[in-house]
């Protein structure tokens, strides 16, 4: 197993950002054959690729589609998320920078297996190149009439990691602080503007074109059984090659950090792997010998995520590790649910006293009680995201933070790779123009 | 109707509901008066038949959103955990040392405001910088004299 090119397909040889050359390779023909199905037959056909949610929860992105409510008098929508945020991520950007048309393409096909005649594409804020080149390639399709009666509307995020949460997401579409609901109901029952909606990450969605083209049958036998496809793996940190690499699922991770990422560089060693972005728990060097797809990396406890490895090496403090991770949860919780609005500041303040050497032995079991209590306790993960990587530090790197309290500081006395970093400042609560005279 | 209005109205009209529009709303509103002062919030409360407070609040939710003045220019380095571990407390320190100002903080002259921010989504590409909204990627100390200097022309 190793590069199995299906998002990125013809990428090599094409500027598939336009659609003359997207056409050459054959693109679009899935929406054709789509559309010469059913809904029923289309829904059947992606239920048997088993193609899994690329966003992080791996749910069947056909059995999704099935609970779509078609029988409804309301309009049924479908939203793409392309909020990508989780720290270590950066593949759906390299989709819709290199082939937009792709994602544009499975979007006409799923629309049509729910019957939906809107699609929005959020993209988070920041992605400004990546709008522009999605926007542009919205417009030429249009134009040359592949959308018949589906329309697809790009909305701009604004710079909020929940966002990437499917109901937050829904909330800030439509206009409103992007913080999650309660379900159920679920999307699919009562979603965007209460209507049926159906709601998957970048990466899934241009996956579906692949499917028209290979034929479930064929799409289910690559990959594993029970992940089938591929995925592009985003790895940074400290790591020779980083980059996106697209895989067949089912690789193993230390084929990917060690053959194709090159290694830990500069004579390192290898200390710790978050494997699906910051809110997993993380791997000792020990752990890396797992197949890259959903069940494997469940089994070892940990999870497939965002496909995305953030590759730490010795010269990392574990506290500082955990701590600089707290303070993203805590700025990026939308306050909503108490357990994470308040346990993600706390488990802040407790790092802290960690990191200072201001802190006792039963600190870490405070640490690890408040967790437990913010686990499960929320309309969201976004808590929970808070938690697992924390424990996983705790329980794997032990010894790390009891010498910190034994010896009253931090034992890498400055050394450390992530010394000094910085989190932001809320800017709403921080006036930036504070130093200019009137 | 100002052509303000127009033009959001305009926006909102793809959208099944108008309120769907506050954001693009806001973010119009933004890019006319460099922030979003009270005027501005209001201007997008009465194109979209919504309340300021309401707008404010919306706004408030948003890190990309700024309520109070910011410079001319948006300096923005990710801090998060990839860029971090290859050194992007290095490249913070050298904006600090070339602008004189430390992170969440404007130049004296008004013309560069500079922040520390959570994942940008370039973490293969450490250090990220967001440079007025445009990437600049594997940013070392060693290139931010010359960033600094095309800013300030």
């Amino acid at each position: 197993m190793a590069e199995l090119q299906v998002l990125l397909a013809g990428t090599d040889d094409h500027d598939l950002t336009k659609l003359d050359e997207y056409l050459a390779v054959g693109g679009y023909a899935g929406v054709g054959k789509a559309r010469a199905m059913t809904p029923e037959e289309l829904i059947d056909e992606l239920q048997r690729a088993t193609l899994r949610g690329r966003g992080g929860a791996g749910f069947p992105m056909g059995r999704k589609a099935s609970l779509i409510d078609r029988s409804s008098p309301k309009p049924k929508y479908l939203v793409v998320n392309a909020d990508e945020s989780e720290p270590g991520a950066f593949k759906d950007r390299e989709v819709m920078a290199r082939v937009p048309h792709r994602l544009i393409e499975g979007c006409l096909i799923s629309a049509h297996a729910i019957e939906a005649h809107e699609v929005f594409i959020f993209i988070r804020g920041e992605y400004l190149s990546e709008y522009e080149i999605l926007q542009a390639a919205v417009d030429e399709a249009r134009a040359a009439g592949l959308f018949g009666d589906v329309d697809i509307l790009v909305h701009r995020g604004a710079g909020a990691y929940i966002c990437g949460e499917e109901t937050a997401l829904l909330d800030a579409l439509e206009g409103r602080r992007g913080q999650p609901r309660p379900r159920p109901p679920f999307p699919p029952v009562q979603g965007l503007y209460d209507a049926p909606t159906q709601i998957n990450n970048v990466s899934t969605i241009a996956t579906v074109p692949a499917i028209m083209e290979m034929g479930a049958e064929a799409f289910a036998k690559t990959g594993t059984e029970s992940s089938p496809g591929s995925a592009i793996f985003s790895i940074s940190g400290n790591i020779a090659r980083p980059g996106n690499y697209e895989l067949e699922l089912g690789t193993p991770m230390r084929e990917l950090i060690y053959d194709l990422a090159g290694g830990v560089p500069d004579g390192r060693e290898l200390k710790a792997v978050i494997p699906g972005g910051s809110s997993v728990p993380a791997l000792a060097p020990d752990e890396i010998d797992v197949p890259l797809d959903y069940d494997s990396l469940q089994k070892i406890g940990t999870f497939f995520g965002a496909a995305s490895l953030i590759v730490v090496d010795d010269r990392c403090c574990i506290v500082q590790l955990a701590l600089r991770s707290a303070k993203f949860y805590q700025h990026e919780s939308c306050g909503k649910c108490t357990p994470c609005r308040e346990g993600t500041r706390w488990m802040v303040q407790i790092l802290e006293r960690i990191e200072a050497g201001d802190a006792e032995l039963s600190h870490i079991e405070l640490l690890e009680s408040i967790g437990s209590r913010i686990l499960g306790r929320s309309l969201c993960a976004l808590g929970d995201f808070a938690v697992y990587p924390t424990h996983s530090y705790i329980t794997k790197w032990r010894n790390e933070f009891v010498a910190h309290i034994e010896q009253g500081g931090c034992p890498y006395g400055g050394a450390s790779s992530l010394e000094g970093i910085v989190a932001p400042l809320d800017q709403h609560t921080h006036s930036p123009m504070a130093e200019v005279p009137a | 109707m100002s052509a303000f209005a127009d033009e959001v109205r305009a926006i909102a009209e793809r959208y099944p509901d108008p309120r769907s529009a506050t954001l693009p709303a806001l973010r119009l509103a933004q890019e006319r008066h460099g922030w979003l002062p009270p005027e501005a919030l209001r201007e997008v409360a009465n194109a979209l038949d919504l309340t300021p407070a309401y707008c404010k609040a919306v706004a408030s939710f948003y890190d990309m959103y700024h309520l109070a003045p910011v410079g001319k220019h948006l300096v923005e380095v990710c801090t998060n955990l990839s860029c971090a571990l290859v050194g992007a407390q290095r490249v913070v320190e050298a904006f600090e040392s070339e602008l004189g100002v430390a992170p969440g903080e404007t130049t004296t002259d008004g013309e560069v405001t500079f922040r520390t921010v959570e994942c940008l989504g370039g973490c293969g590409y450490a250090t990220v910088v967001a440079v007025d909204h445009r990437y600049r990627q594997d940013v070392t100390p060693a290139d931010v004299a010359g960033i600094v200097e095309e800013l300030r022309g």
